[in-house]
């Protein structure tokens, strides 16, 4: 039985097969694996397209008033207009007797002489070139002036719309709403879910499998045709309404392909809903005997807040998104004033899925932070009920605060309770960050490459964390909403959180799953740039909000260079440190030094597995001895401080008492 | 279809059907496991089914808030309250007979099973006939459209359109989900008839008829509200 010693990912007897064993696969780990796969991709697209409305920004369009000297074609001494390869010759006009037409004063008419083609000639006969221009001056010989408007920074001046005429400011439209789509219903969602999640939820619960792995393979399959959507509407135009697709534009535009994209999101949302259903069976269903609710890692607890939210708030998404496709399709009118409908009905569907969907992108960061806190710093999780319960929490709450998305634009009373409401997300936020920094607390920290992400995450995402009731405060926010400080906000949370825990779950998990381990100084190094980039973008961002200038503006006031510049020089950076990251990842997977199986000395079930897991995750059925976060009790398994990666072992072997 | 007892083991051998030998999934550790997480999953996807309707359900509650009198009146004018009726009562038939398949499979009565969920079927499909032939085939002829393309000659309100927006996606979307259950139920139909399903294994037919029943339940909701308003 190859399956039991082999890694899951060993290849086949040809390479025909070994294709075909990935995408006929049901095997939980390779669909993470391909979800991992695709998720980059996306992420890498999506940070392509921020990378340029960044570099627009650099330099925006702007109109330029010059003053500049008007011209006037030449003449020559006897008045004639003056051409690059010679005069105009006058001849005179004749009548038909060829007798000479005289003017007003008794003078023959003349006029240019032309060939038969009706062309101005010079005296060889040559048609005329181009006109010679002279300054233009007064009569009393001064020069004149006109005003010239300029448009300058056209960034993307080869783009053209449909009707053929450049529009620089719909192009910047584009990239901030093909930005915003991919990285949120391509990225963001799927990212730690369905690629991570899929990998390490069965391991971490014992199992040999997802509850449904043909529902998982399909979820993937749905994915990608969601995908092919998305990159077409890309293709044929791209749209320029924002990844929220607000109606009444989104419904009376007839730019790009918003079709296909709302139908992109529409069906991404199936495949997100069954990562859900199978990962809220797998955890209750599958969990290795023994293993009570308070025994699961808190990766599973977030996950399973998670699989909630996607399970019940997707549904709602996706009949809005249909309805908007039946809006551009059918015209049936419920979202479009014209008819008598109501375009504010679209922001209360859309934001009961989209603002659980911010919960969807960050509870699983959340659950990550716990494993690389409590596995990092070699230390009991403090509070562990408290993380898990507030992982609920969240998922509760996060229902009932929608409408804080809509203060400009609903009844007085309404903005009052949702803003009282929003206000709870932040308690079991904060018993999280508490939580987290209590365990820091006395622990013997090792600096890998995850520890510095969870440090970075808890830093920004603390950041993100505070500057939240600002926004949920119903006076500031009149004076906030629609700036860059929402924007920095929301960076702050969602890259700042969800993708610095990824980073960092990526590199925790790397070597169980790929089997090798990578150059922990370089990604360090890496890490520590993503950092500092992602700071210098965003964090200038706040003061530009509070400053006053606008989001999604393709322009700006000279007042606002400085900050924006520095903002543009920070995705540079952010852009380099990516690099180096997927440099460091491919140097691994060529020849970093095999994984041992528990580089880390972690505690719970997947450091049992090998590294990389067999087909089955588990040659026997793992017997659970001791709860995820025993460090007190426990030695962990399998490790020895001479695999450690890191210089300087012997502290973190005493803090384990070897 | 009698029952009668097998008495011989070459006649036990001979009559040997596929579900008399199922053996669960790999990674389940036993077909009790592994049914229990099929009947859970069906579940959750039944509440997702409902979250999907509830957009309509919200965009009628809208309306009916917004334009009132021509919620009513648009219904009385422009829907046979008889027609939605007749469909109602076929589908809560259509409910108890895939009840009784599955009851029929666990007695290990396949062709009873078979017929009950033939039956299912029938109602299913005269479900979608009379709502093609009696309602939207005569809407179509009249323009009664949703939204922009409402052209009908007398409408009776201002919003007319906007009430016929949501008979026709909120009907529609459940005209497919009733021909997706014909589709599964067809499915069901064959398998049983091949002897895959029994009392070992059940669980298709049975996620078959909460699916089944989930649909019906929603043209429960949908019947009163554009039907009865």
């Amino acid at each position: 039985m190859g399956h039991h010693d082999r890694p899951y990912y060993a290849s086949k007897e040809t390479l025909w097969k070994t294709i075909w064993s990935w995408i006929y696969t049901v095997d939980h780990k390779k669909i993470g694996v391909m979800y991992l796969c695709a998720v980059l991709l996306m992420f890498f697209l999506g940070g392509v397209f921020a990378m340029a409305l960044r570099a627009e920004l650099w330099e925006p369009i702007t109109n330029v008033t010059k003053q500049v000297q008007a011209e006037v074609q030449a003449t020559d001494d006897a008045g004639r207009l003056v051409y690059e390869n010679g005069a105009e010759v006058l001849v005179p006009v004749l009548n038909d007797d060829e007798t000479p037409v005289l003017d007003a004063d008794g003078e023959p008419k003349v006029e240019p002489k032309k060939n038969d083609a009706g062309q101005k000639v010079n005296a060889e006969g040559e048609p005329l070139g181009d006109p010679v221009m002279t300054p233009e001056v007064d009569a009393d010989g001064n020069p004149v002036y006109e005003e010239v408007i300029e448009r300058e920074g056209e960034l993307f001046k080869g783009w053209t719309s449909e009707s053929g005429t450049v529009n620089s400011n719909n192009v910047y439209n584009r990239l901030f709403s093909l930005h915003g789509t991919i990285m949120v219903f391509l990225f963001i969602i799927p990212a730690i879910p369905a690629a991570l999640g899929n990998i390490f939820l069965p391991i971490m619960l014992g199992a040999k499998d997802v509850a449904f792995p043909k529902l998982n393979l399909g979820s993937w399959y749905i994915y990608i045709i969601g995908g092919l959507f998305a990159v077409y509407s890309l293709i044929a135009g791209g749209v320029e309404t924002g990844w929220t697709f607000y109606t009444p534009y989104s419904t009376s535009t007839n730019w790009g392909s918003v079709t296909s994209m709302v139908l992109a999101a529409f069906i991404l949302g199936f495949s997100s809903i069954f990562t859900g259903m199978n990962f809220i069976v797998t955890v209750h269903k599958l969990r290795v005997p023994g293993m009570g609710w308070f025994d699961m890692p808190l990766f599973i607890w977030a996950l399973y807040a998670t699989s909630i939210i996607q399970v019940l708030a997707t549904p709602v998404v996706g009949i809005t998104l249909l309805m908007l496709v039946f809006e551009r399709t059918l015209g049936i009118g419920i979202f479009d004033p014209a008819l008598g409908g109501d375009p504010v009905l679209y922001q209360h569907f859309f934001w009961f899925y989209s603002h659980p969907a911010v919960y969807i992108m960050i509870l699983p960061g959340f659950g990550i932070v716990s494993e690389l806190i409590a596995v990092h710093s070699h230390k009991r999780l403090f509070g562990y009920r408290a993380i898990a319960f507030s992982s609920i929490g969240i998922a509760a709450v996060s229902f009932l605060i929608w409408g804080h998305h809509m203060f400009t634009s609903e009844s007085p009373s309404a903005n009052v309770v949702f803003s009282a409401l929003t206000f709870l997300v932040g308690l079991p936020t904060a018993i999280k960050v508490f939580n987290w920094t209590s365990s820091l607390y006395k622990a013997s920290i090792s600096w890998t490459t995850p520890m510095l992400y969870a440090a970075f995450f808890i830093f920004c995402f603390t950041i993100g964390g505070l500057t939240g009731p600002p926004l949920a405060t119903l006076a500031t926010d009149i004076h906030l909403h629609d700036t860059y400080f929402v924007v920095a906000h929301f960076h702050y949370v969602m890259m700042g959180g969800t993708v610095l825990a990824f980073l960092g779950g990526l590199h925790h998990w790397w070597p169980k799953f790929t089997g090798k381990m990578y150059n922990e100084n370089w990604a360090r190094l890496a890490s520590i740039l993503v950092f500092i980039g992602f700071n210098i973008t965003f964090f200038t961002q706040f003061f530009l909000g509070t400053q006053g200038m606008p989001r999604r503006y393709a322009t700006y006031v000279p007042e606002f260079e400085l900050l924006h510049k520095i903002s543009t020089f920070g995705s540079w950076v952010l852009a380099i440190a990516f690099l180096m990251h997927a440099v460091v990842f491919a140097f691994s997977l060529a020849g970093g030094r095999r994984a041992p199986r528990n580089p880390w000395g972690g505690l719970t079930l997947e450091w049992y597995a090998d590294s990389p897991p067999v087909e089955h995750n588990f040659s026997h059925e793992p017997l659970l001895t001791h709860g995820p976060y025993d460090y007190d009790l426990v030695v962990p398994p399998g490790w020895d401080p001479a695999d450690y990666p890191l210089p300087d072992p012997e502290a973190v072997a005493r803090a384990h008492g070897h | 279809m009698t029952t009668a007892p097998i008495s011989s083991g070459a006649e036990l051998a001979a009559k040997r059907e596929p579900h008399e030998d199922y053996v669960h999934q790999h990674h389940w550790r036993n077909a009790a496991d592994e049914a229990e997480a099929a009947k859970f999953g069906m579940w959750l996807f039944l509440a997702t089914e409902v979250l999907l309707f509830s957009g309509f359900f919200c965009a009628y509650a809208w309306g009916r808030m917004t334009h009132y009198g021509t919620w009513r009146e648009a219904s009385h004018a422009y829907l046979d309250w008889k027609i939605g009726a007749v469909n109602t009562v076929v589908l809560l038939l259509s409910s108890f007979t895939i009840v009784m398949a599955i009851r029929e499979l666990q007695l290990a009565r396949k062709w009873r099973a078979f017929v009950y969920l033939g039956i299912t079927n029938l109602c299913a499909i005269f479900f979608l006939v009379a709502k093609i032939a009696l309602e939207y085939l005569p809407k179509l002829q009249d323009k009664k459209l949703p939204g922009a393309n409402f052209w009908y000659y007398n409408p009776h309100g201002t919003h007319d359109h906007l009430f016929m927006s949501v008979y026709w996606i909120s009907t529609a979307t459940h005209g497919v989900h009733v021909l997706i259950g014909v589709l599964v139920i067809s499915w069901a139909m064959y398998w049983t008839a091949r002897g895959r399903y029994g009392p070992k294994n059940f669980m298709f037919v049975e996620n078959t008829g909460l699916y089944w029943h989930i649909v019906d339940v929603i043209w429960i909701f949908l019947f009163p509200m554009l039907y009865l308003v």
